[in-house]
């Protein structure tokens, strides 16, 4: 197993180079350097200023020489300075990113809540008319724009005071139960759309699972049916749900940068939002570097938990 | 092959009809719509719907019809949807059917690139794409296709490497075909139904991202209108004039429910071990 995991965290390192690789030329790509648009909401500058004005923003040097200073500063933890307030990035992303990991795993929780016995439900209708409705339904929860379901809810909910603290935003450290009762509803418009992908995948794994041998061993066998379910089909069906959880909470996260703005909670999405309006390239560069490294590490952290959840994946790894 | 099996199943054919009707709706949008989608009509803002006034949708903070923008929408939203998706289904079926039959050095460059693309979220990326390229509607076209490039790529490469080494293919080879000739003639044509499918899913996908984009303002500018900037408009309004946000995104709702229910219908006619075994 410490084989196998040191494998994957190996083939980690490409990965993020690439990613790497992408921001920093993606950036590099807008029109008119950091440099200009810095100057742009400044007054005039010395020739002299502005040449160490171009040191500082490392335009005094070749591309290639610029991402690896740039990769050398991230890896000792300096993101750079925002255009706009001149502090560095990173202390600004990390206190902000509490609220949106918080809203992505509430989030999380509630589709796995929706989702799974919904799933399940539906492989074992025996009535294919509800086992219809059921997958409209489902396919209804997947069709609905999540930041639509935010403001519609906080329509319908506005009126009830209290139901939606309104007002500033309670850190879940300040008060654990005022914070979750704020984050309900945006967990839940961003939640309801993944449970129909958790819905549709159990349901597909289960009716998978149930057509197998072994299945109908256990049912010859005279088990209970519920047993039969419960202990031998599901733990088996499971496993692909664990991967598309995985694989998806990255998405989860960066659709919090939608919900975040509707709800005005101060989380990564909005200053991500933020630095988008205001063109602060440095601040958005890290945040996407930023998500797109939590998104890699927790598919890989995925692999991880399925390998050793079903030993045949690492087993064959290991074999070659 | 494929056409024995398409025989459509309720799921399918409903999401046909609501496209179908969709379609419909775009078409006479083009020769015809109730109101001036776009000039604002100060004597008129933010009436209810209703019948008498003709604005059966109610009219915005501009006094502009809401039904006339979410028909003049329909085309704007679909238009990108349908552009992206196609630029990017092209774009990446042909990196992965390439991939899947040169293998080798090609198929592992390829597939990494495509592997450093799926690091991103889709919102993300395509959020951050915009940042980058601008709020303009082409580049929201962009947007989508760099966002479905990896996943058509990794698709078709897999459709490809199951099938590529079937007699059918040998025996074309063995007569001498070209690489190309039996890439286009035998291997792409066997490999449409699976692409079929994603490219539904794919613009259910392109639809909300557009209108996500819009929605934070990246997208699609007003005065033009999309159904994601309607929304974004509505929002200041929303609290005393509900039908501004309602309307729109129901109209956004349907159309991908209809492109999912379409998905979703094919996949199970194509894969027959989700069929129901009860």
């Amino acid at each position: 197993m410490g084989r196998y995991i040191a494998k994957r965290l190996l083939s980690l390192i490409p990965v993020l180079f690439g990613v790497s690789l992408i921001v920093f030329f993606m950036v590099r790509l807008i029109p008119g350097s950091a440099l200009e648009m810095y100057m742009g909401t400044q007054v005039e500058a010395t020739p002299q200023q502005m040449l160490e004005l171009k040191r500082i923003f490392g335009e005094d040097k070749p591309v290639p020489v610029l991402y690896v200073e740039w990769i050398g500063q991230i890896l000792r933890g300096d993101f750079g300075f925002s255009l706009r307030t001149g502090r560095p990035v990173l202390p600004d992303i990390i206190s902000r990113l509490p609220l949106s990991l918080e809203l992505t795993v509430l989030s999380l929780l509630i589709s796995l809540l929706i989702g799974l016995p919904q799933g399940i439900m539906s492989s074992l209708g025996k009535n294919p008319f509800l086992d219809l409705i059921n997958r409209i339904i489902g396919l209804l929860g997947l069709s609905l724009p999540q930041f639509w379901l935010a403001s519609l809810m906080v329509l319908a909910f506005s009126g009830f005071a209290g139901w939606i603290p309104m007002g500033n935003y309670i850190p879940f450290s300040e008060n654990p139960l005022k914070n979750l009762q704020m984050l309900l509803l945006p967990a839940t418009a961003i939640g309801i759309g993944f449970s129909a992908v958790i819905m549709r995948y159990t349901r597909n794994s289960m009716l998978e699972v149930l057509q197998m041998d072994y299945i109908r061993t256990a049912k010859a066998k005279g088990l209970k049916k519920n047993v039969v379910i419960w202990r031998h089909a599901l733990k088996n069906a499971i496993l692909p749900v664990i991967t598309v959880v995985g694989f998806n909470a990255g998405g989860l996260l960066s659709g919090s940068i939608v919900i975040e703005e509707v709800f005005a909670l101060p989380g990564m999405g909005r200053l991500a939002l933020y630095a988008i309006y205001q063109r602060d390239y440095p601040l958005i560069q890290a945040i996407v570097l930023i998500i797109a490294t939590i998104f890699v590490l927790v598919n890989l952290l995925t692999d991880i938990v399925y390998a050793l959840v079903d030993p045949r994946i690492r087993l064959d790894e290991g074999g070659k | 092959m494929a056409g024995k099996k398409l025989k459509l199943n309720a799921i399918a054919t409903t999401g046909i009809i609501i496209i179908a009707f969709y379609l419909v709706g775009i078409i006479v949008s083009f020769f015809w719509v109730p109101f001036d989608p776009v000039d604002m009509d100060t004597d008129h803002i933010l009436e209810g719907p209703s019948f008498a006034t003709g604005h059966i949708m109610g009219t915005d903070e501009f006094g502009r019809d809401v039904f006339s923008r979410i028909m003049a929408g329909s085309s704007i939203s679909l238009v990108i949807s349908l552009a992206g998706t196609a630029l990017g289904g092209i774009l990446g079926t042909l990196l992965g059917i390439w991939a899947g039959y040169l293998g080798g050095a090609w198929d592992h460059w390829m597939m990494r690139f495509a592997d450093i693309l799926f690091s991103f979220p889709s919102l993300l990326l395509s959020i951050f794409i915009m940042a980058i390229l601008g709020e303009h509607t082409l580049n929201v076209v962009i947007a989508i296709a760099i966002v479905y490039i990896p996943q058509f790529a990794r698709i078709s490469r897999g459709a490809i490497l199951q099938i590529k080494q079937e007699e059918f293919v040998r025996a074309a080879r063995s007569n001498g075909a070209t690489s190309h000739y039996i890439l286009y003639k035998h291997l792409l044509p066997n490999i449409v139904v699976p692409l079929i499918v994603q490219v539904s899913l794919s613009l259910s996908v392109a639809i909300l991202l557009e209108s996500s984009l819009s929605f934070l303002g990246l997208g699609v500018q007003p005065p033009a209108p999309s159904w994601g900037n309607m929304l974004s408009g509505a929002r200041k309004v929303m609290a005393i004039a509900p039908w501004t946000a309602v309307y729109p995104g129901l109209a956004i709702v349907f159309l991908v429910l209809g492109f999912n229910l379409l998905g979703d219908g094919l996949r199970d006619i194509l894969d027959p071990r989700l069929r129901n075994v009860g």
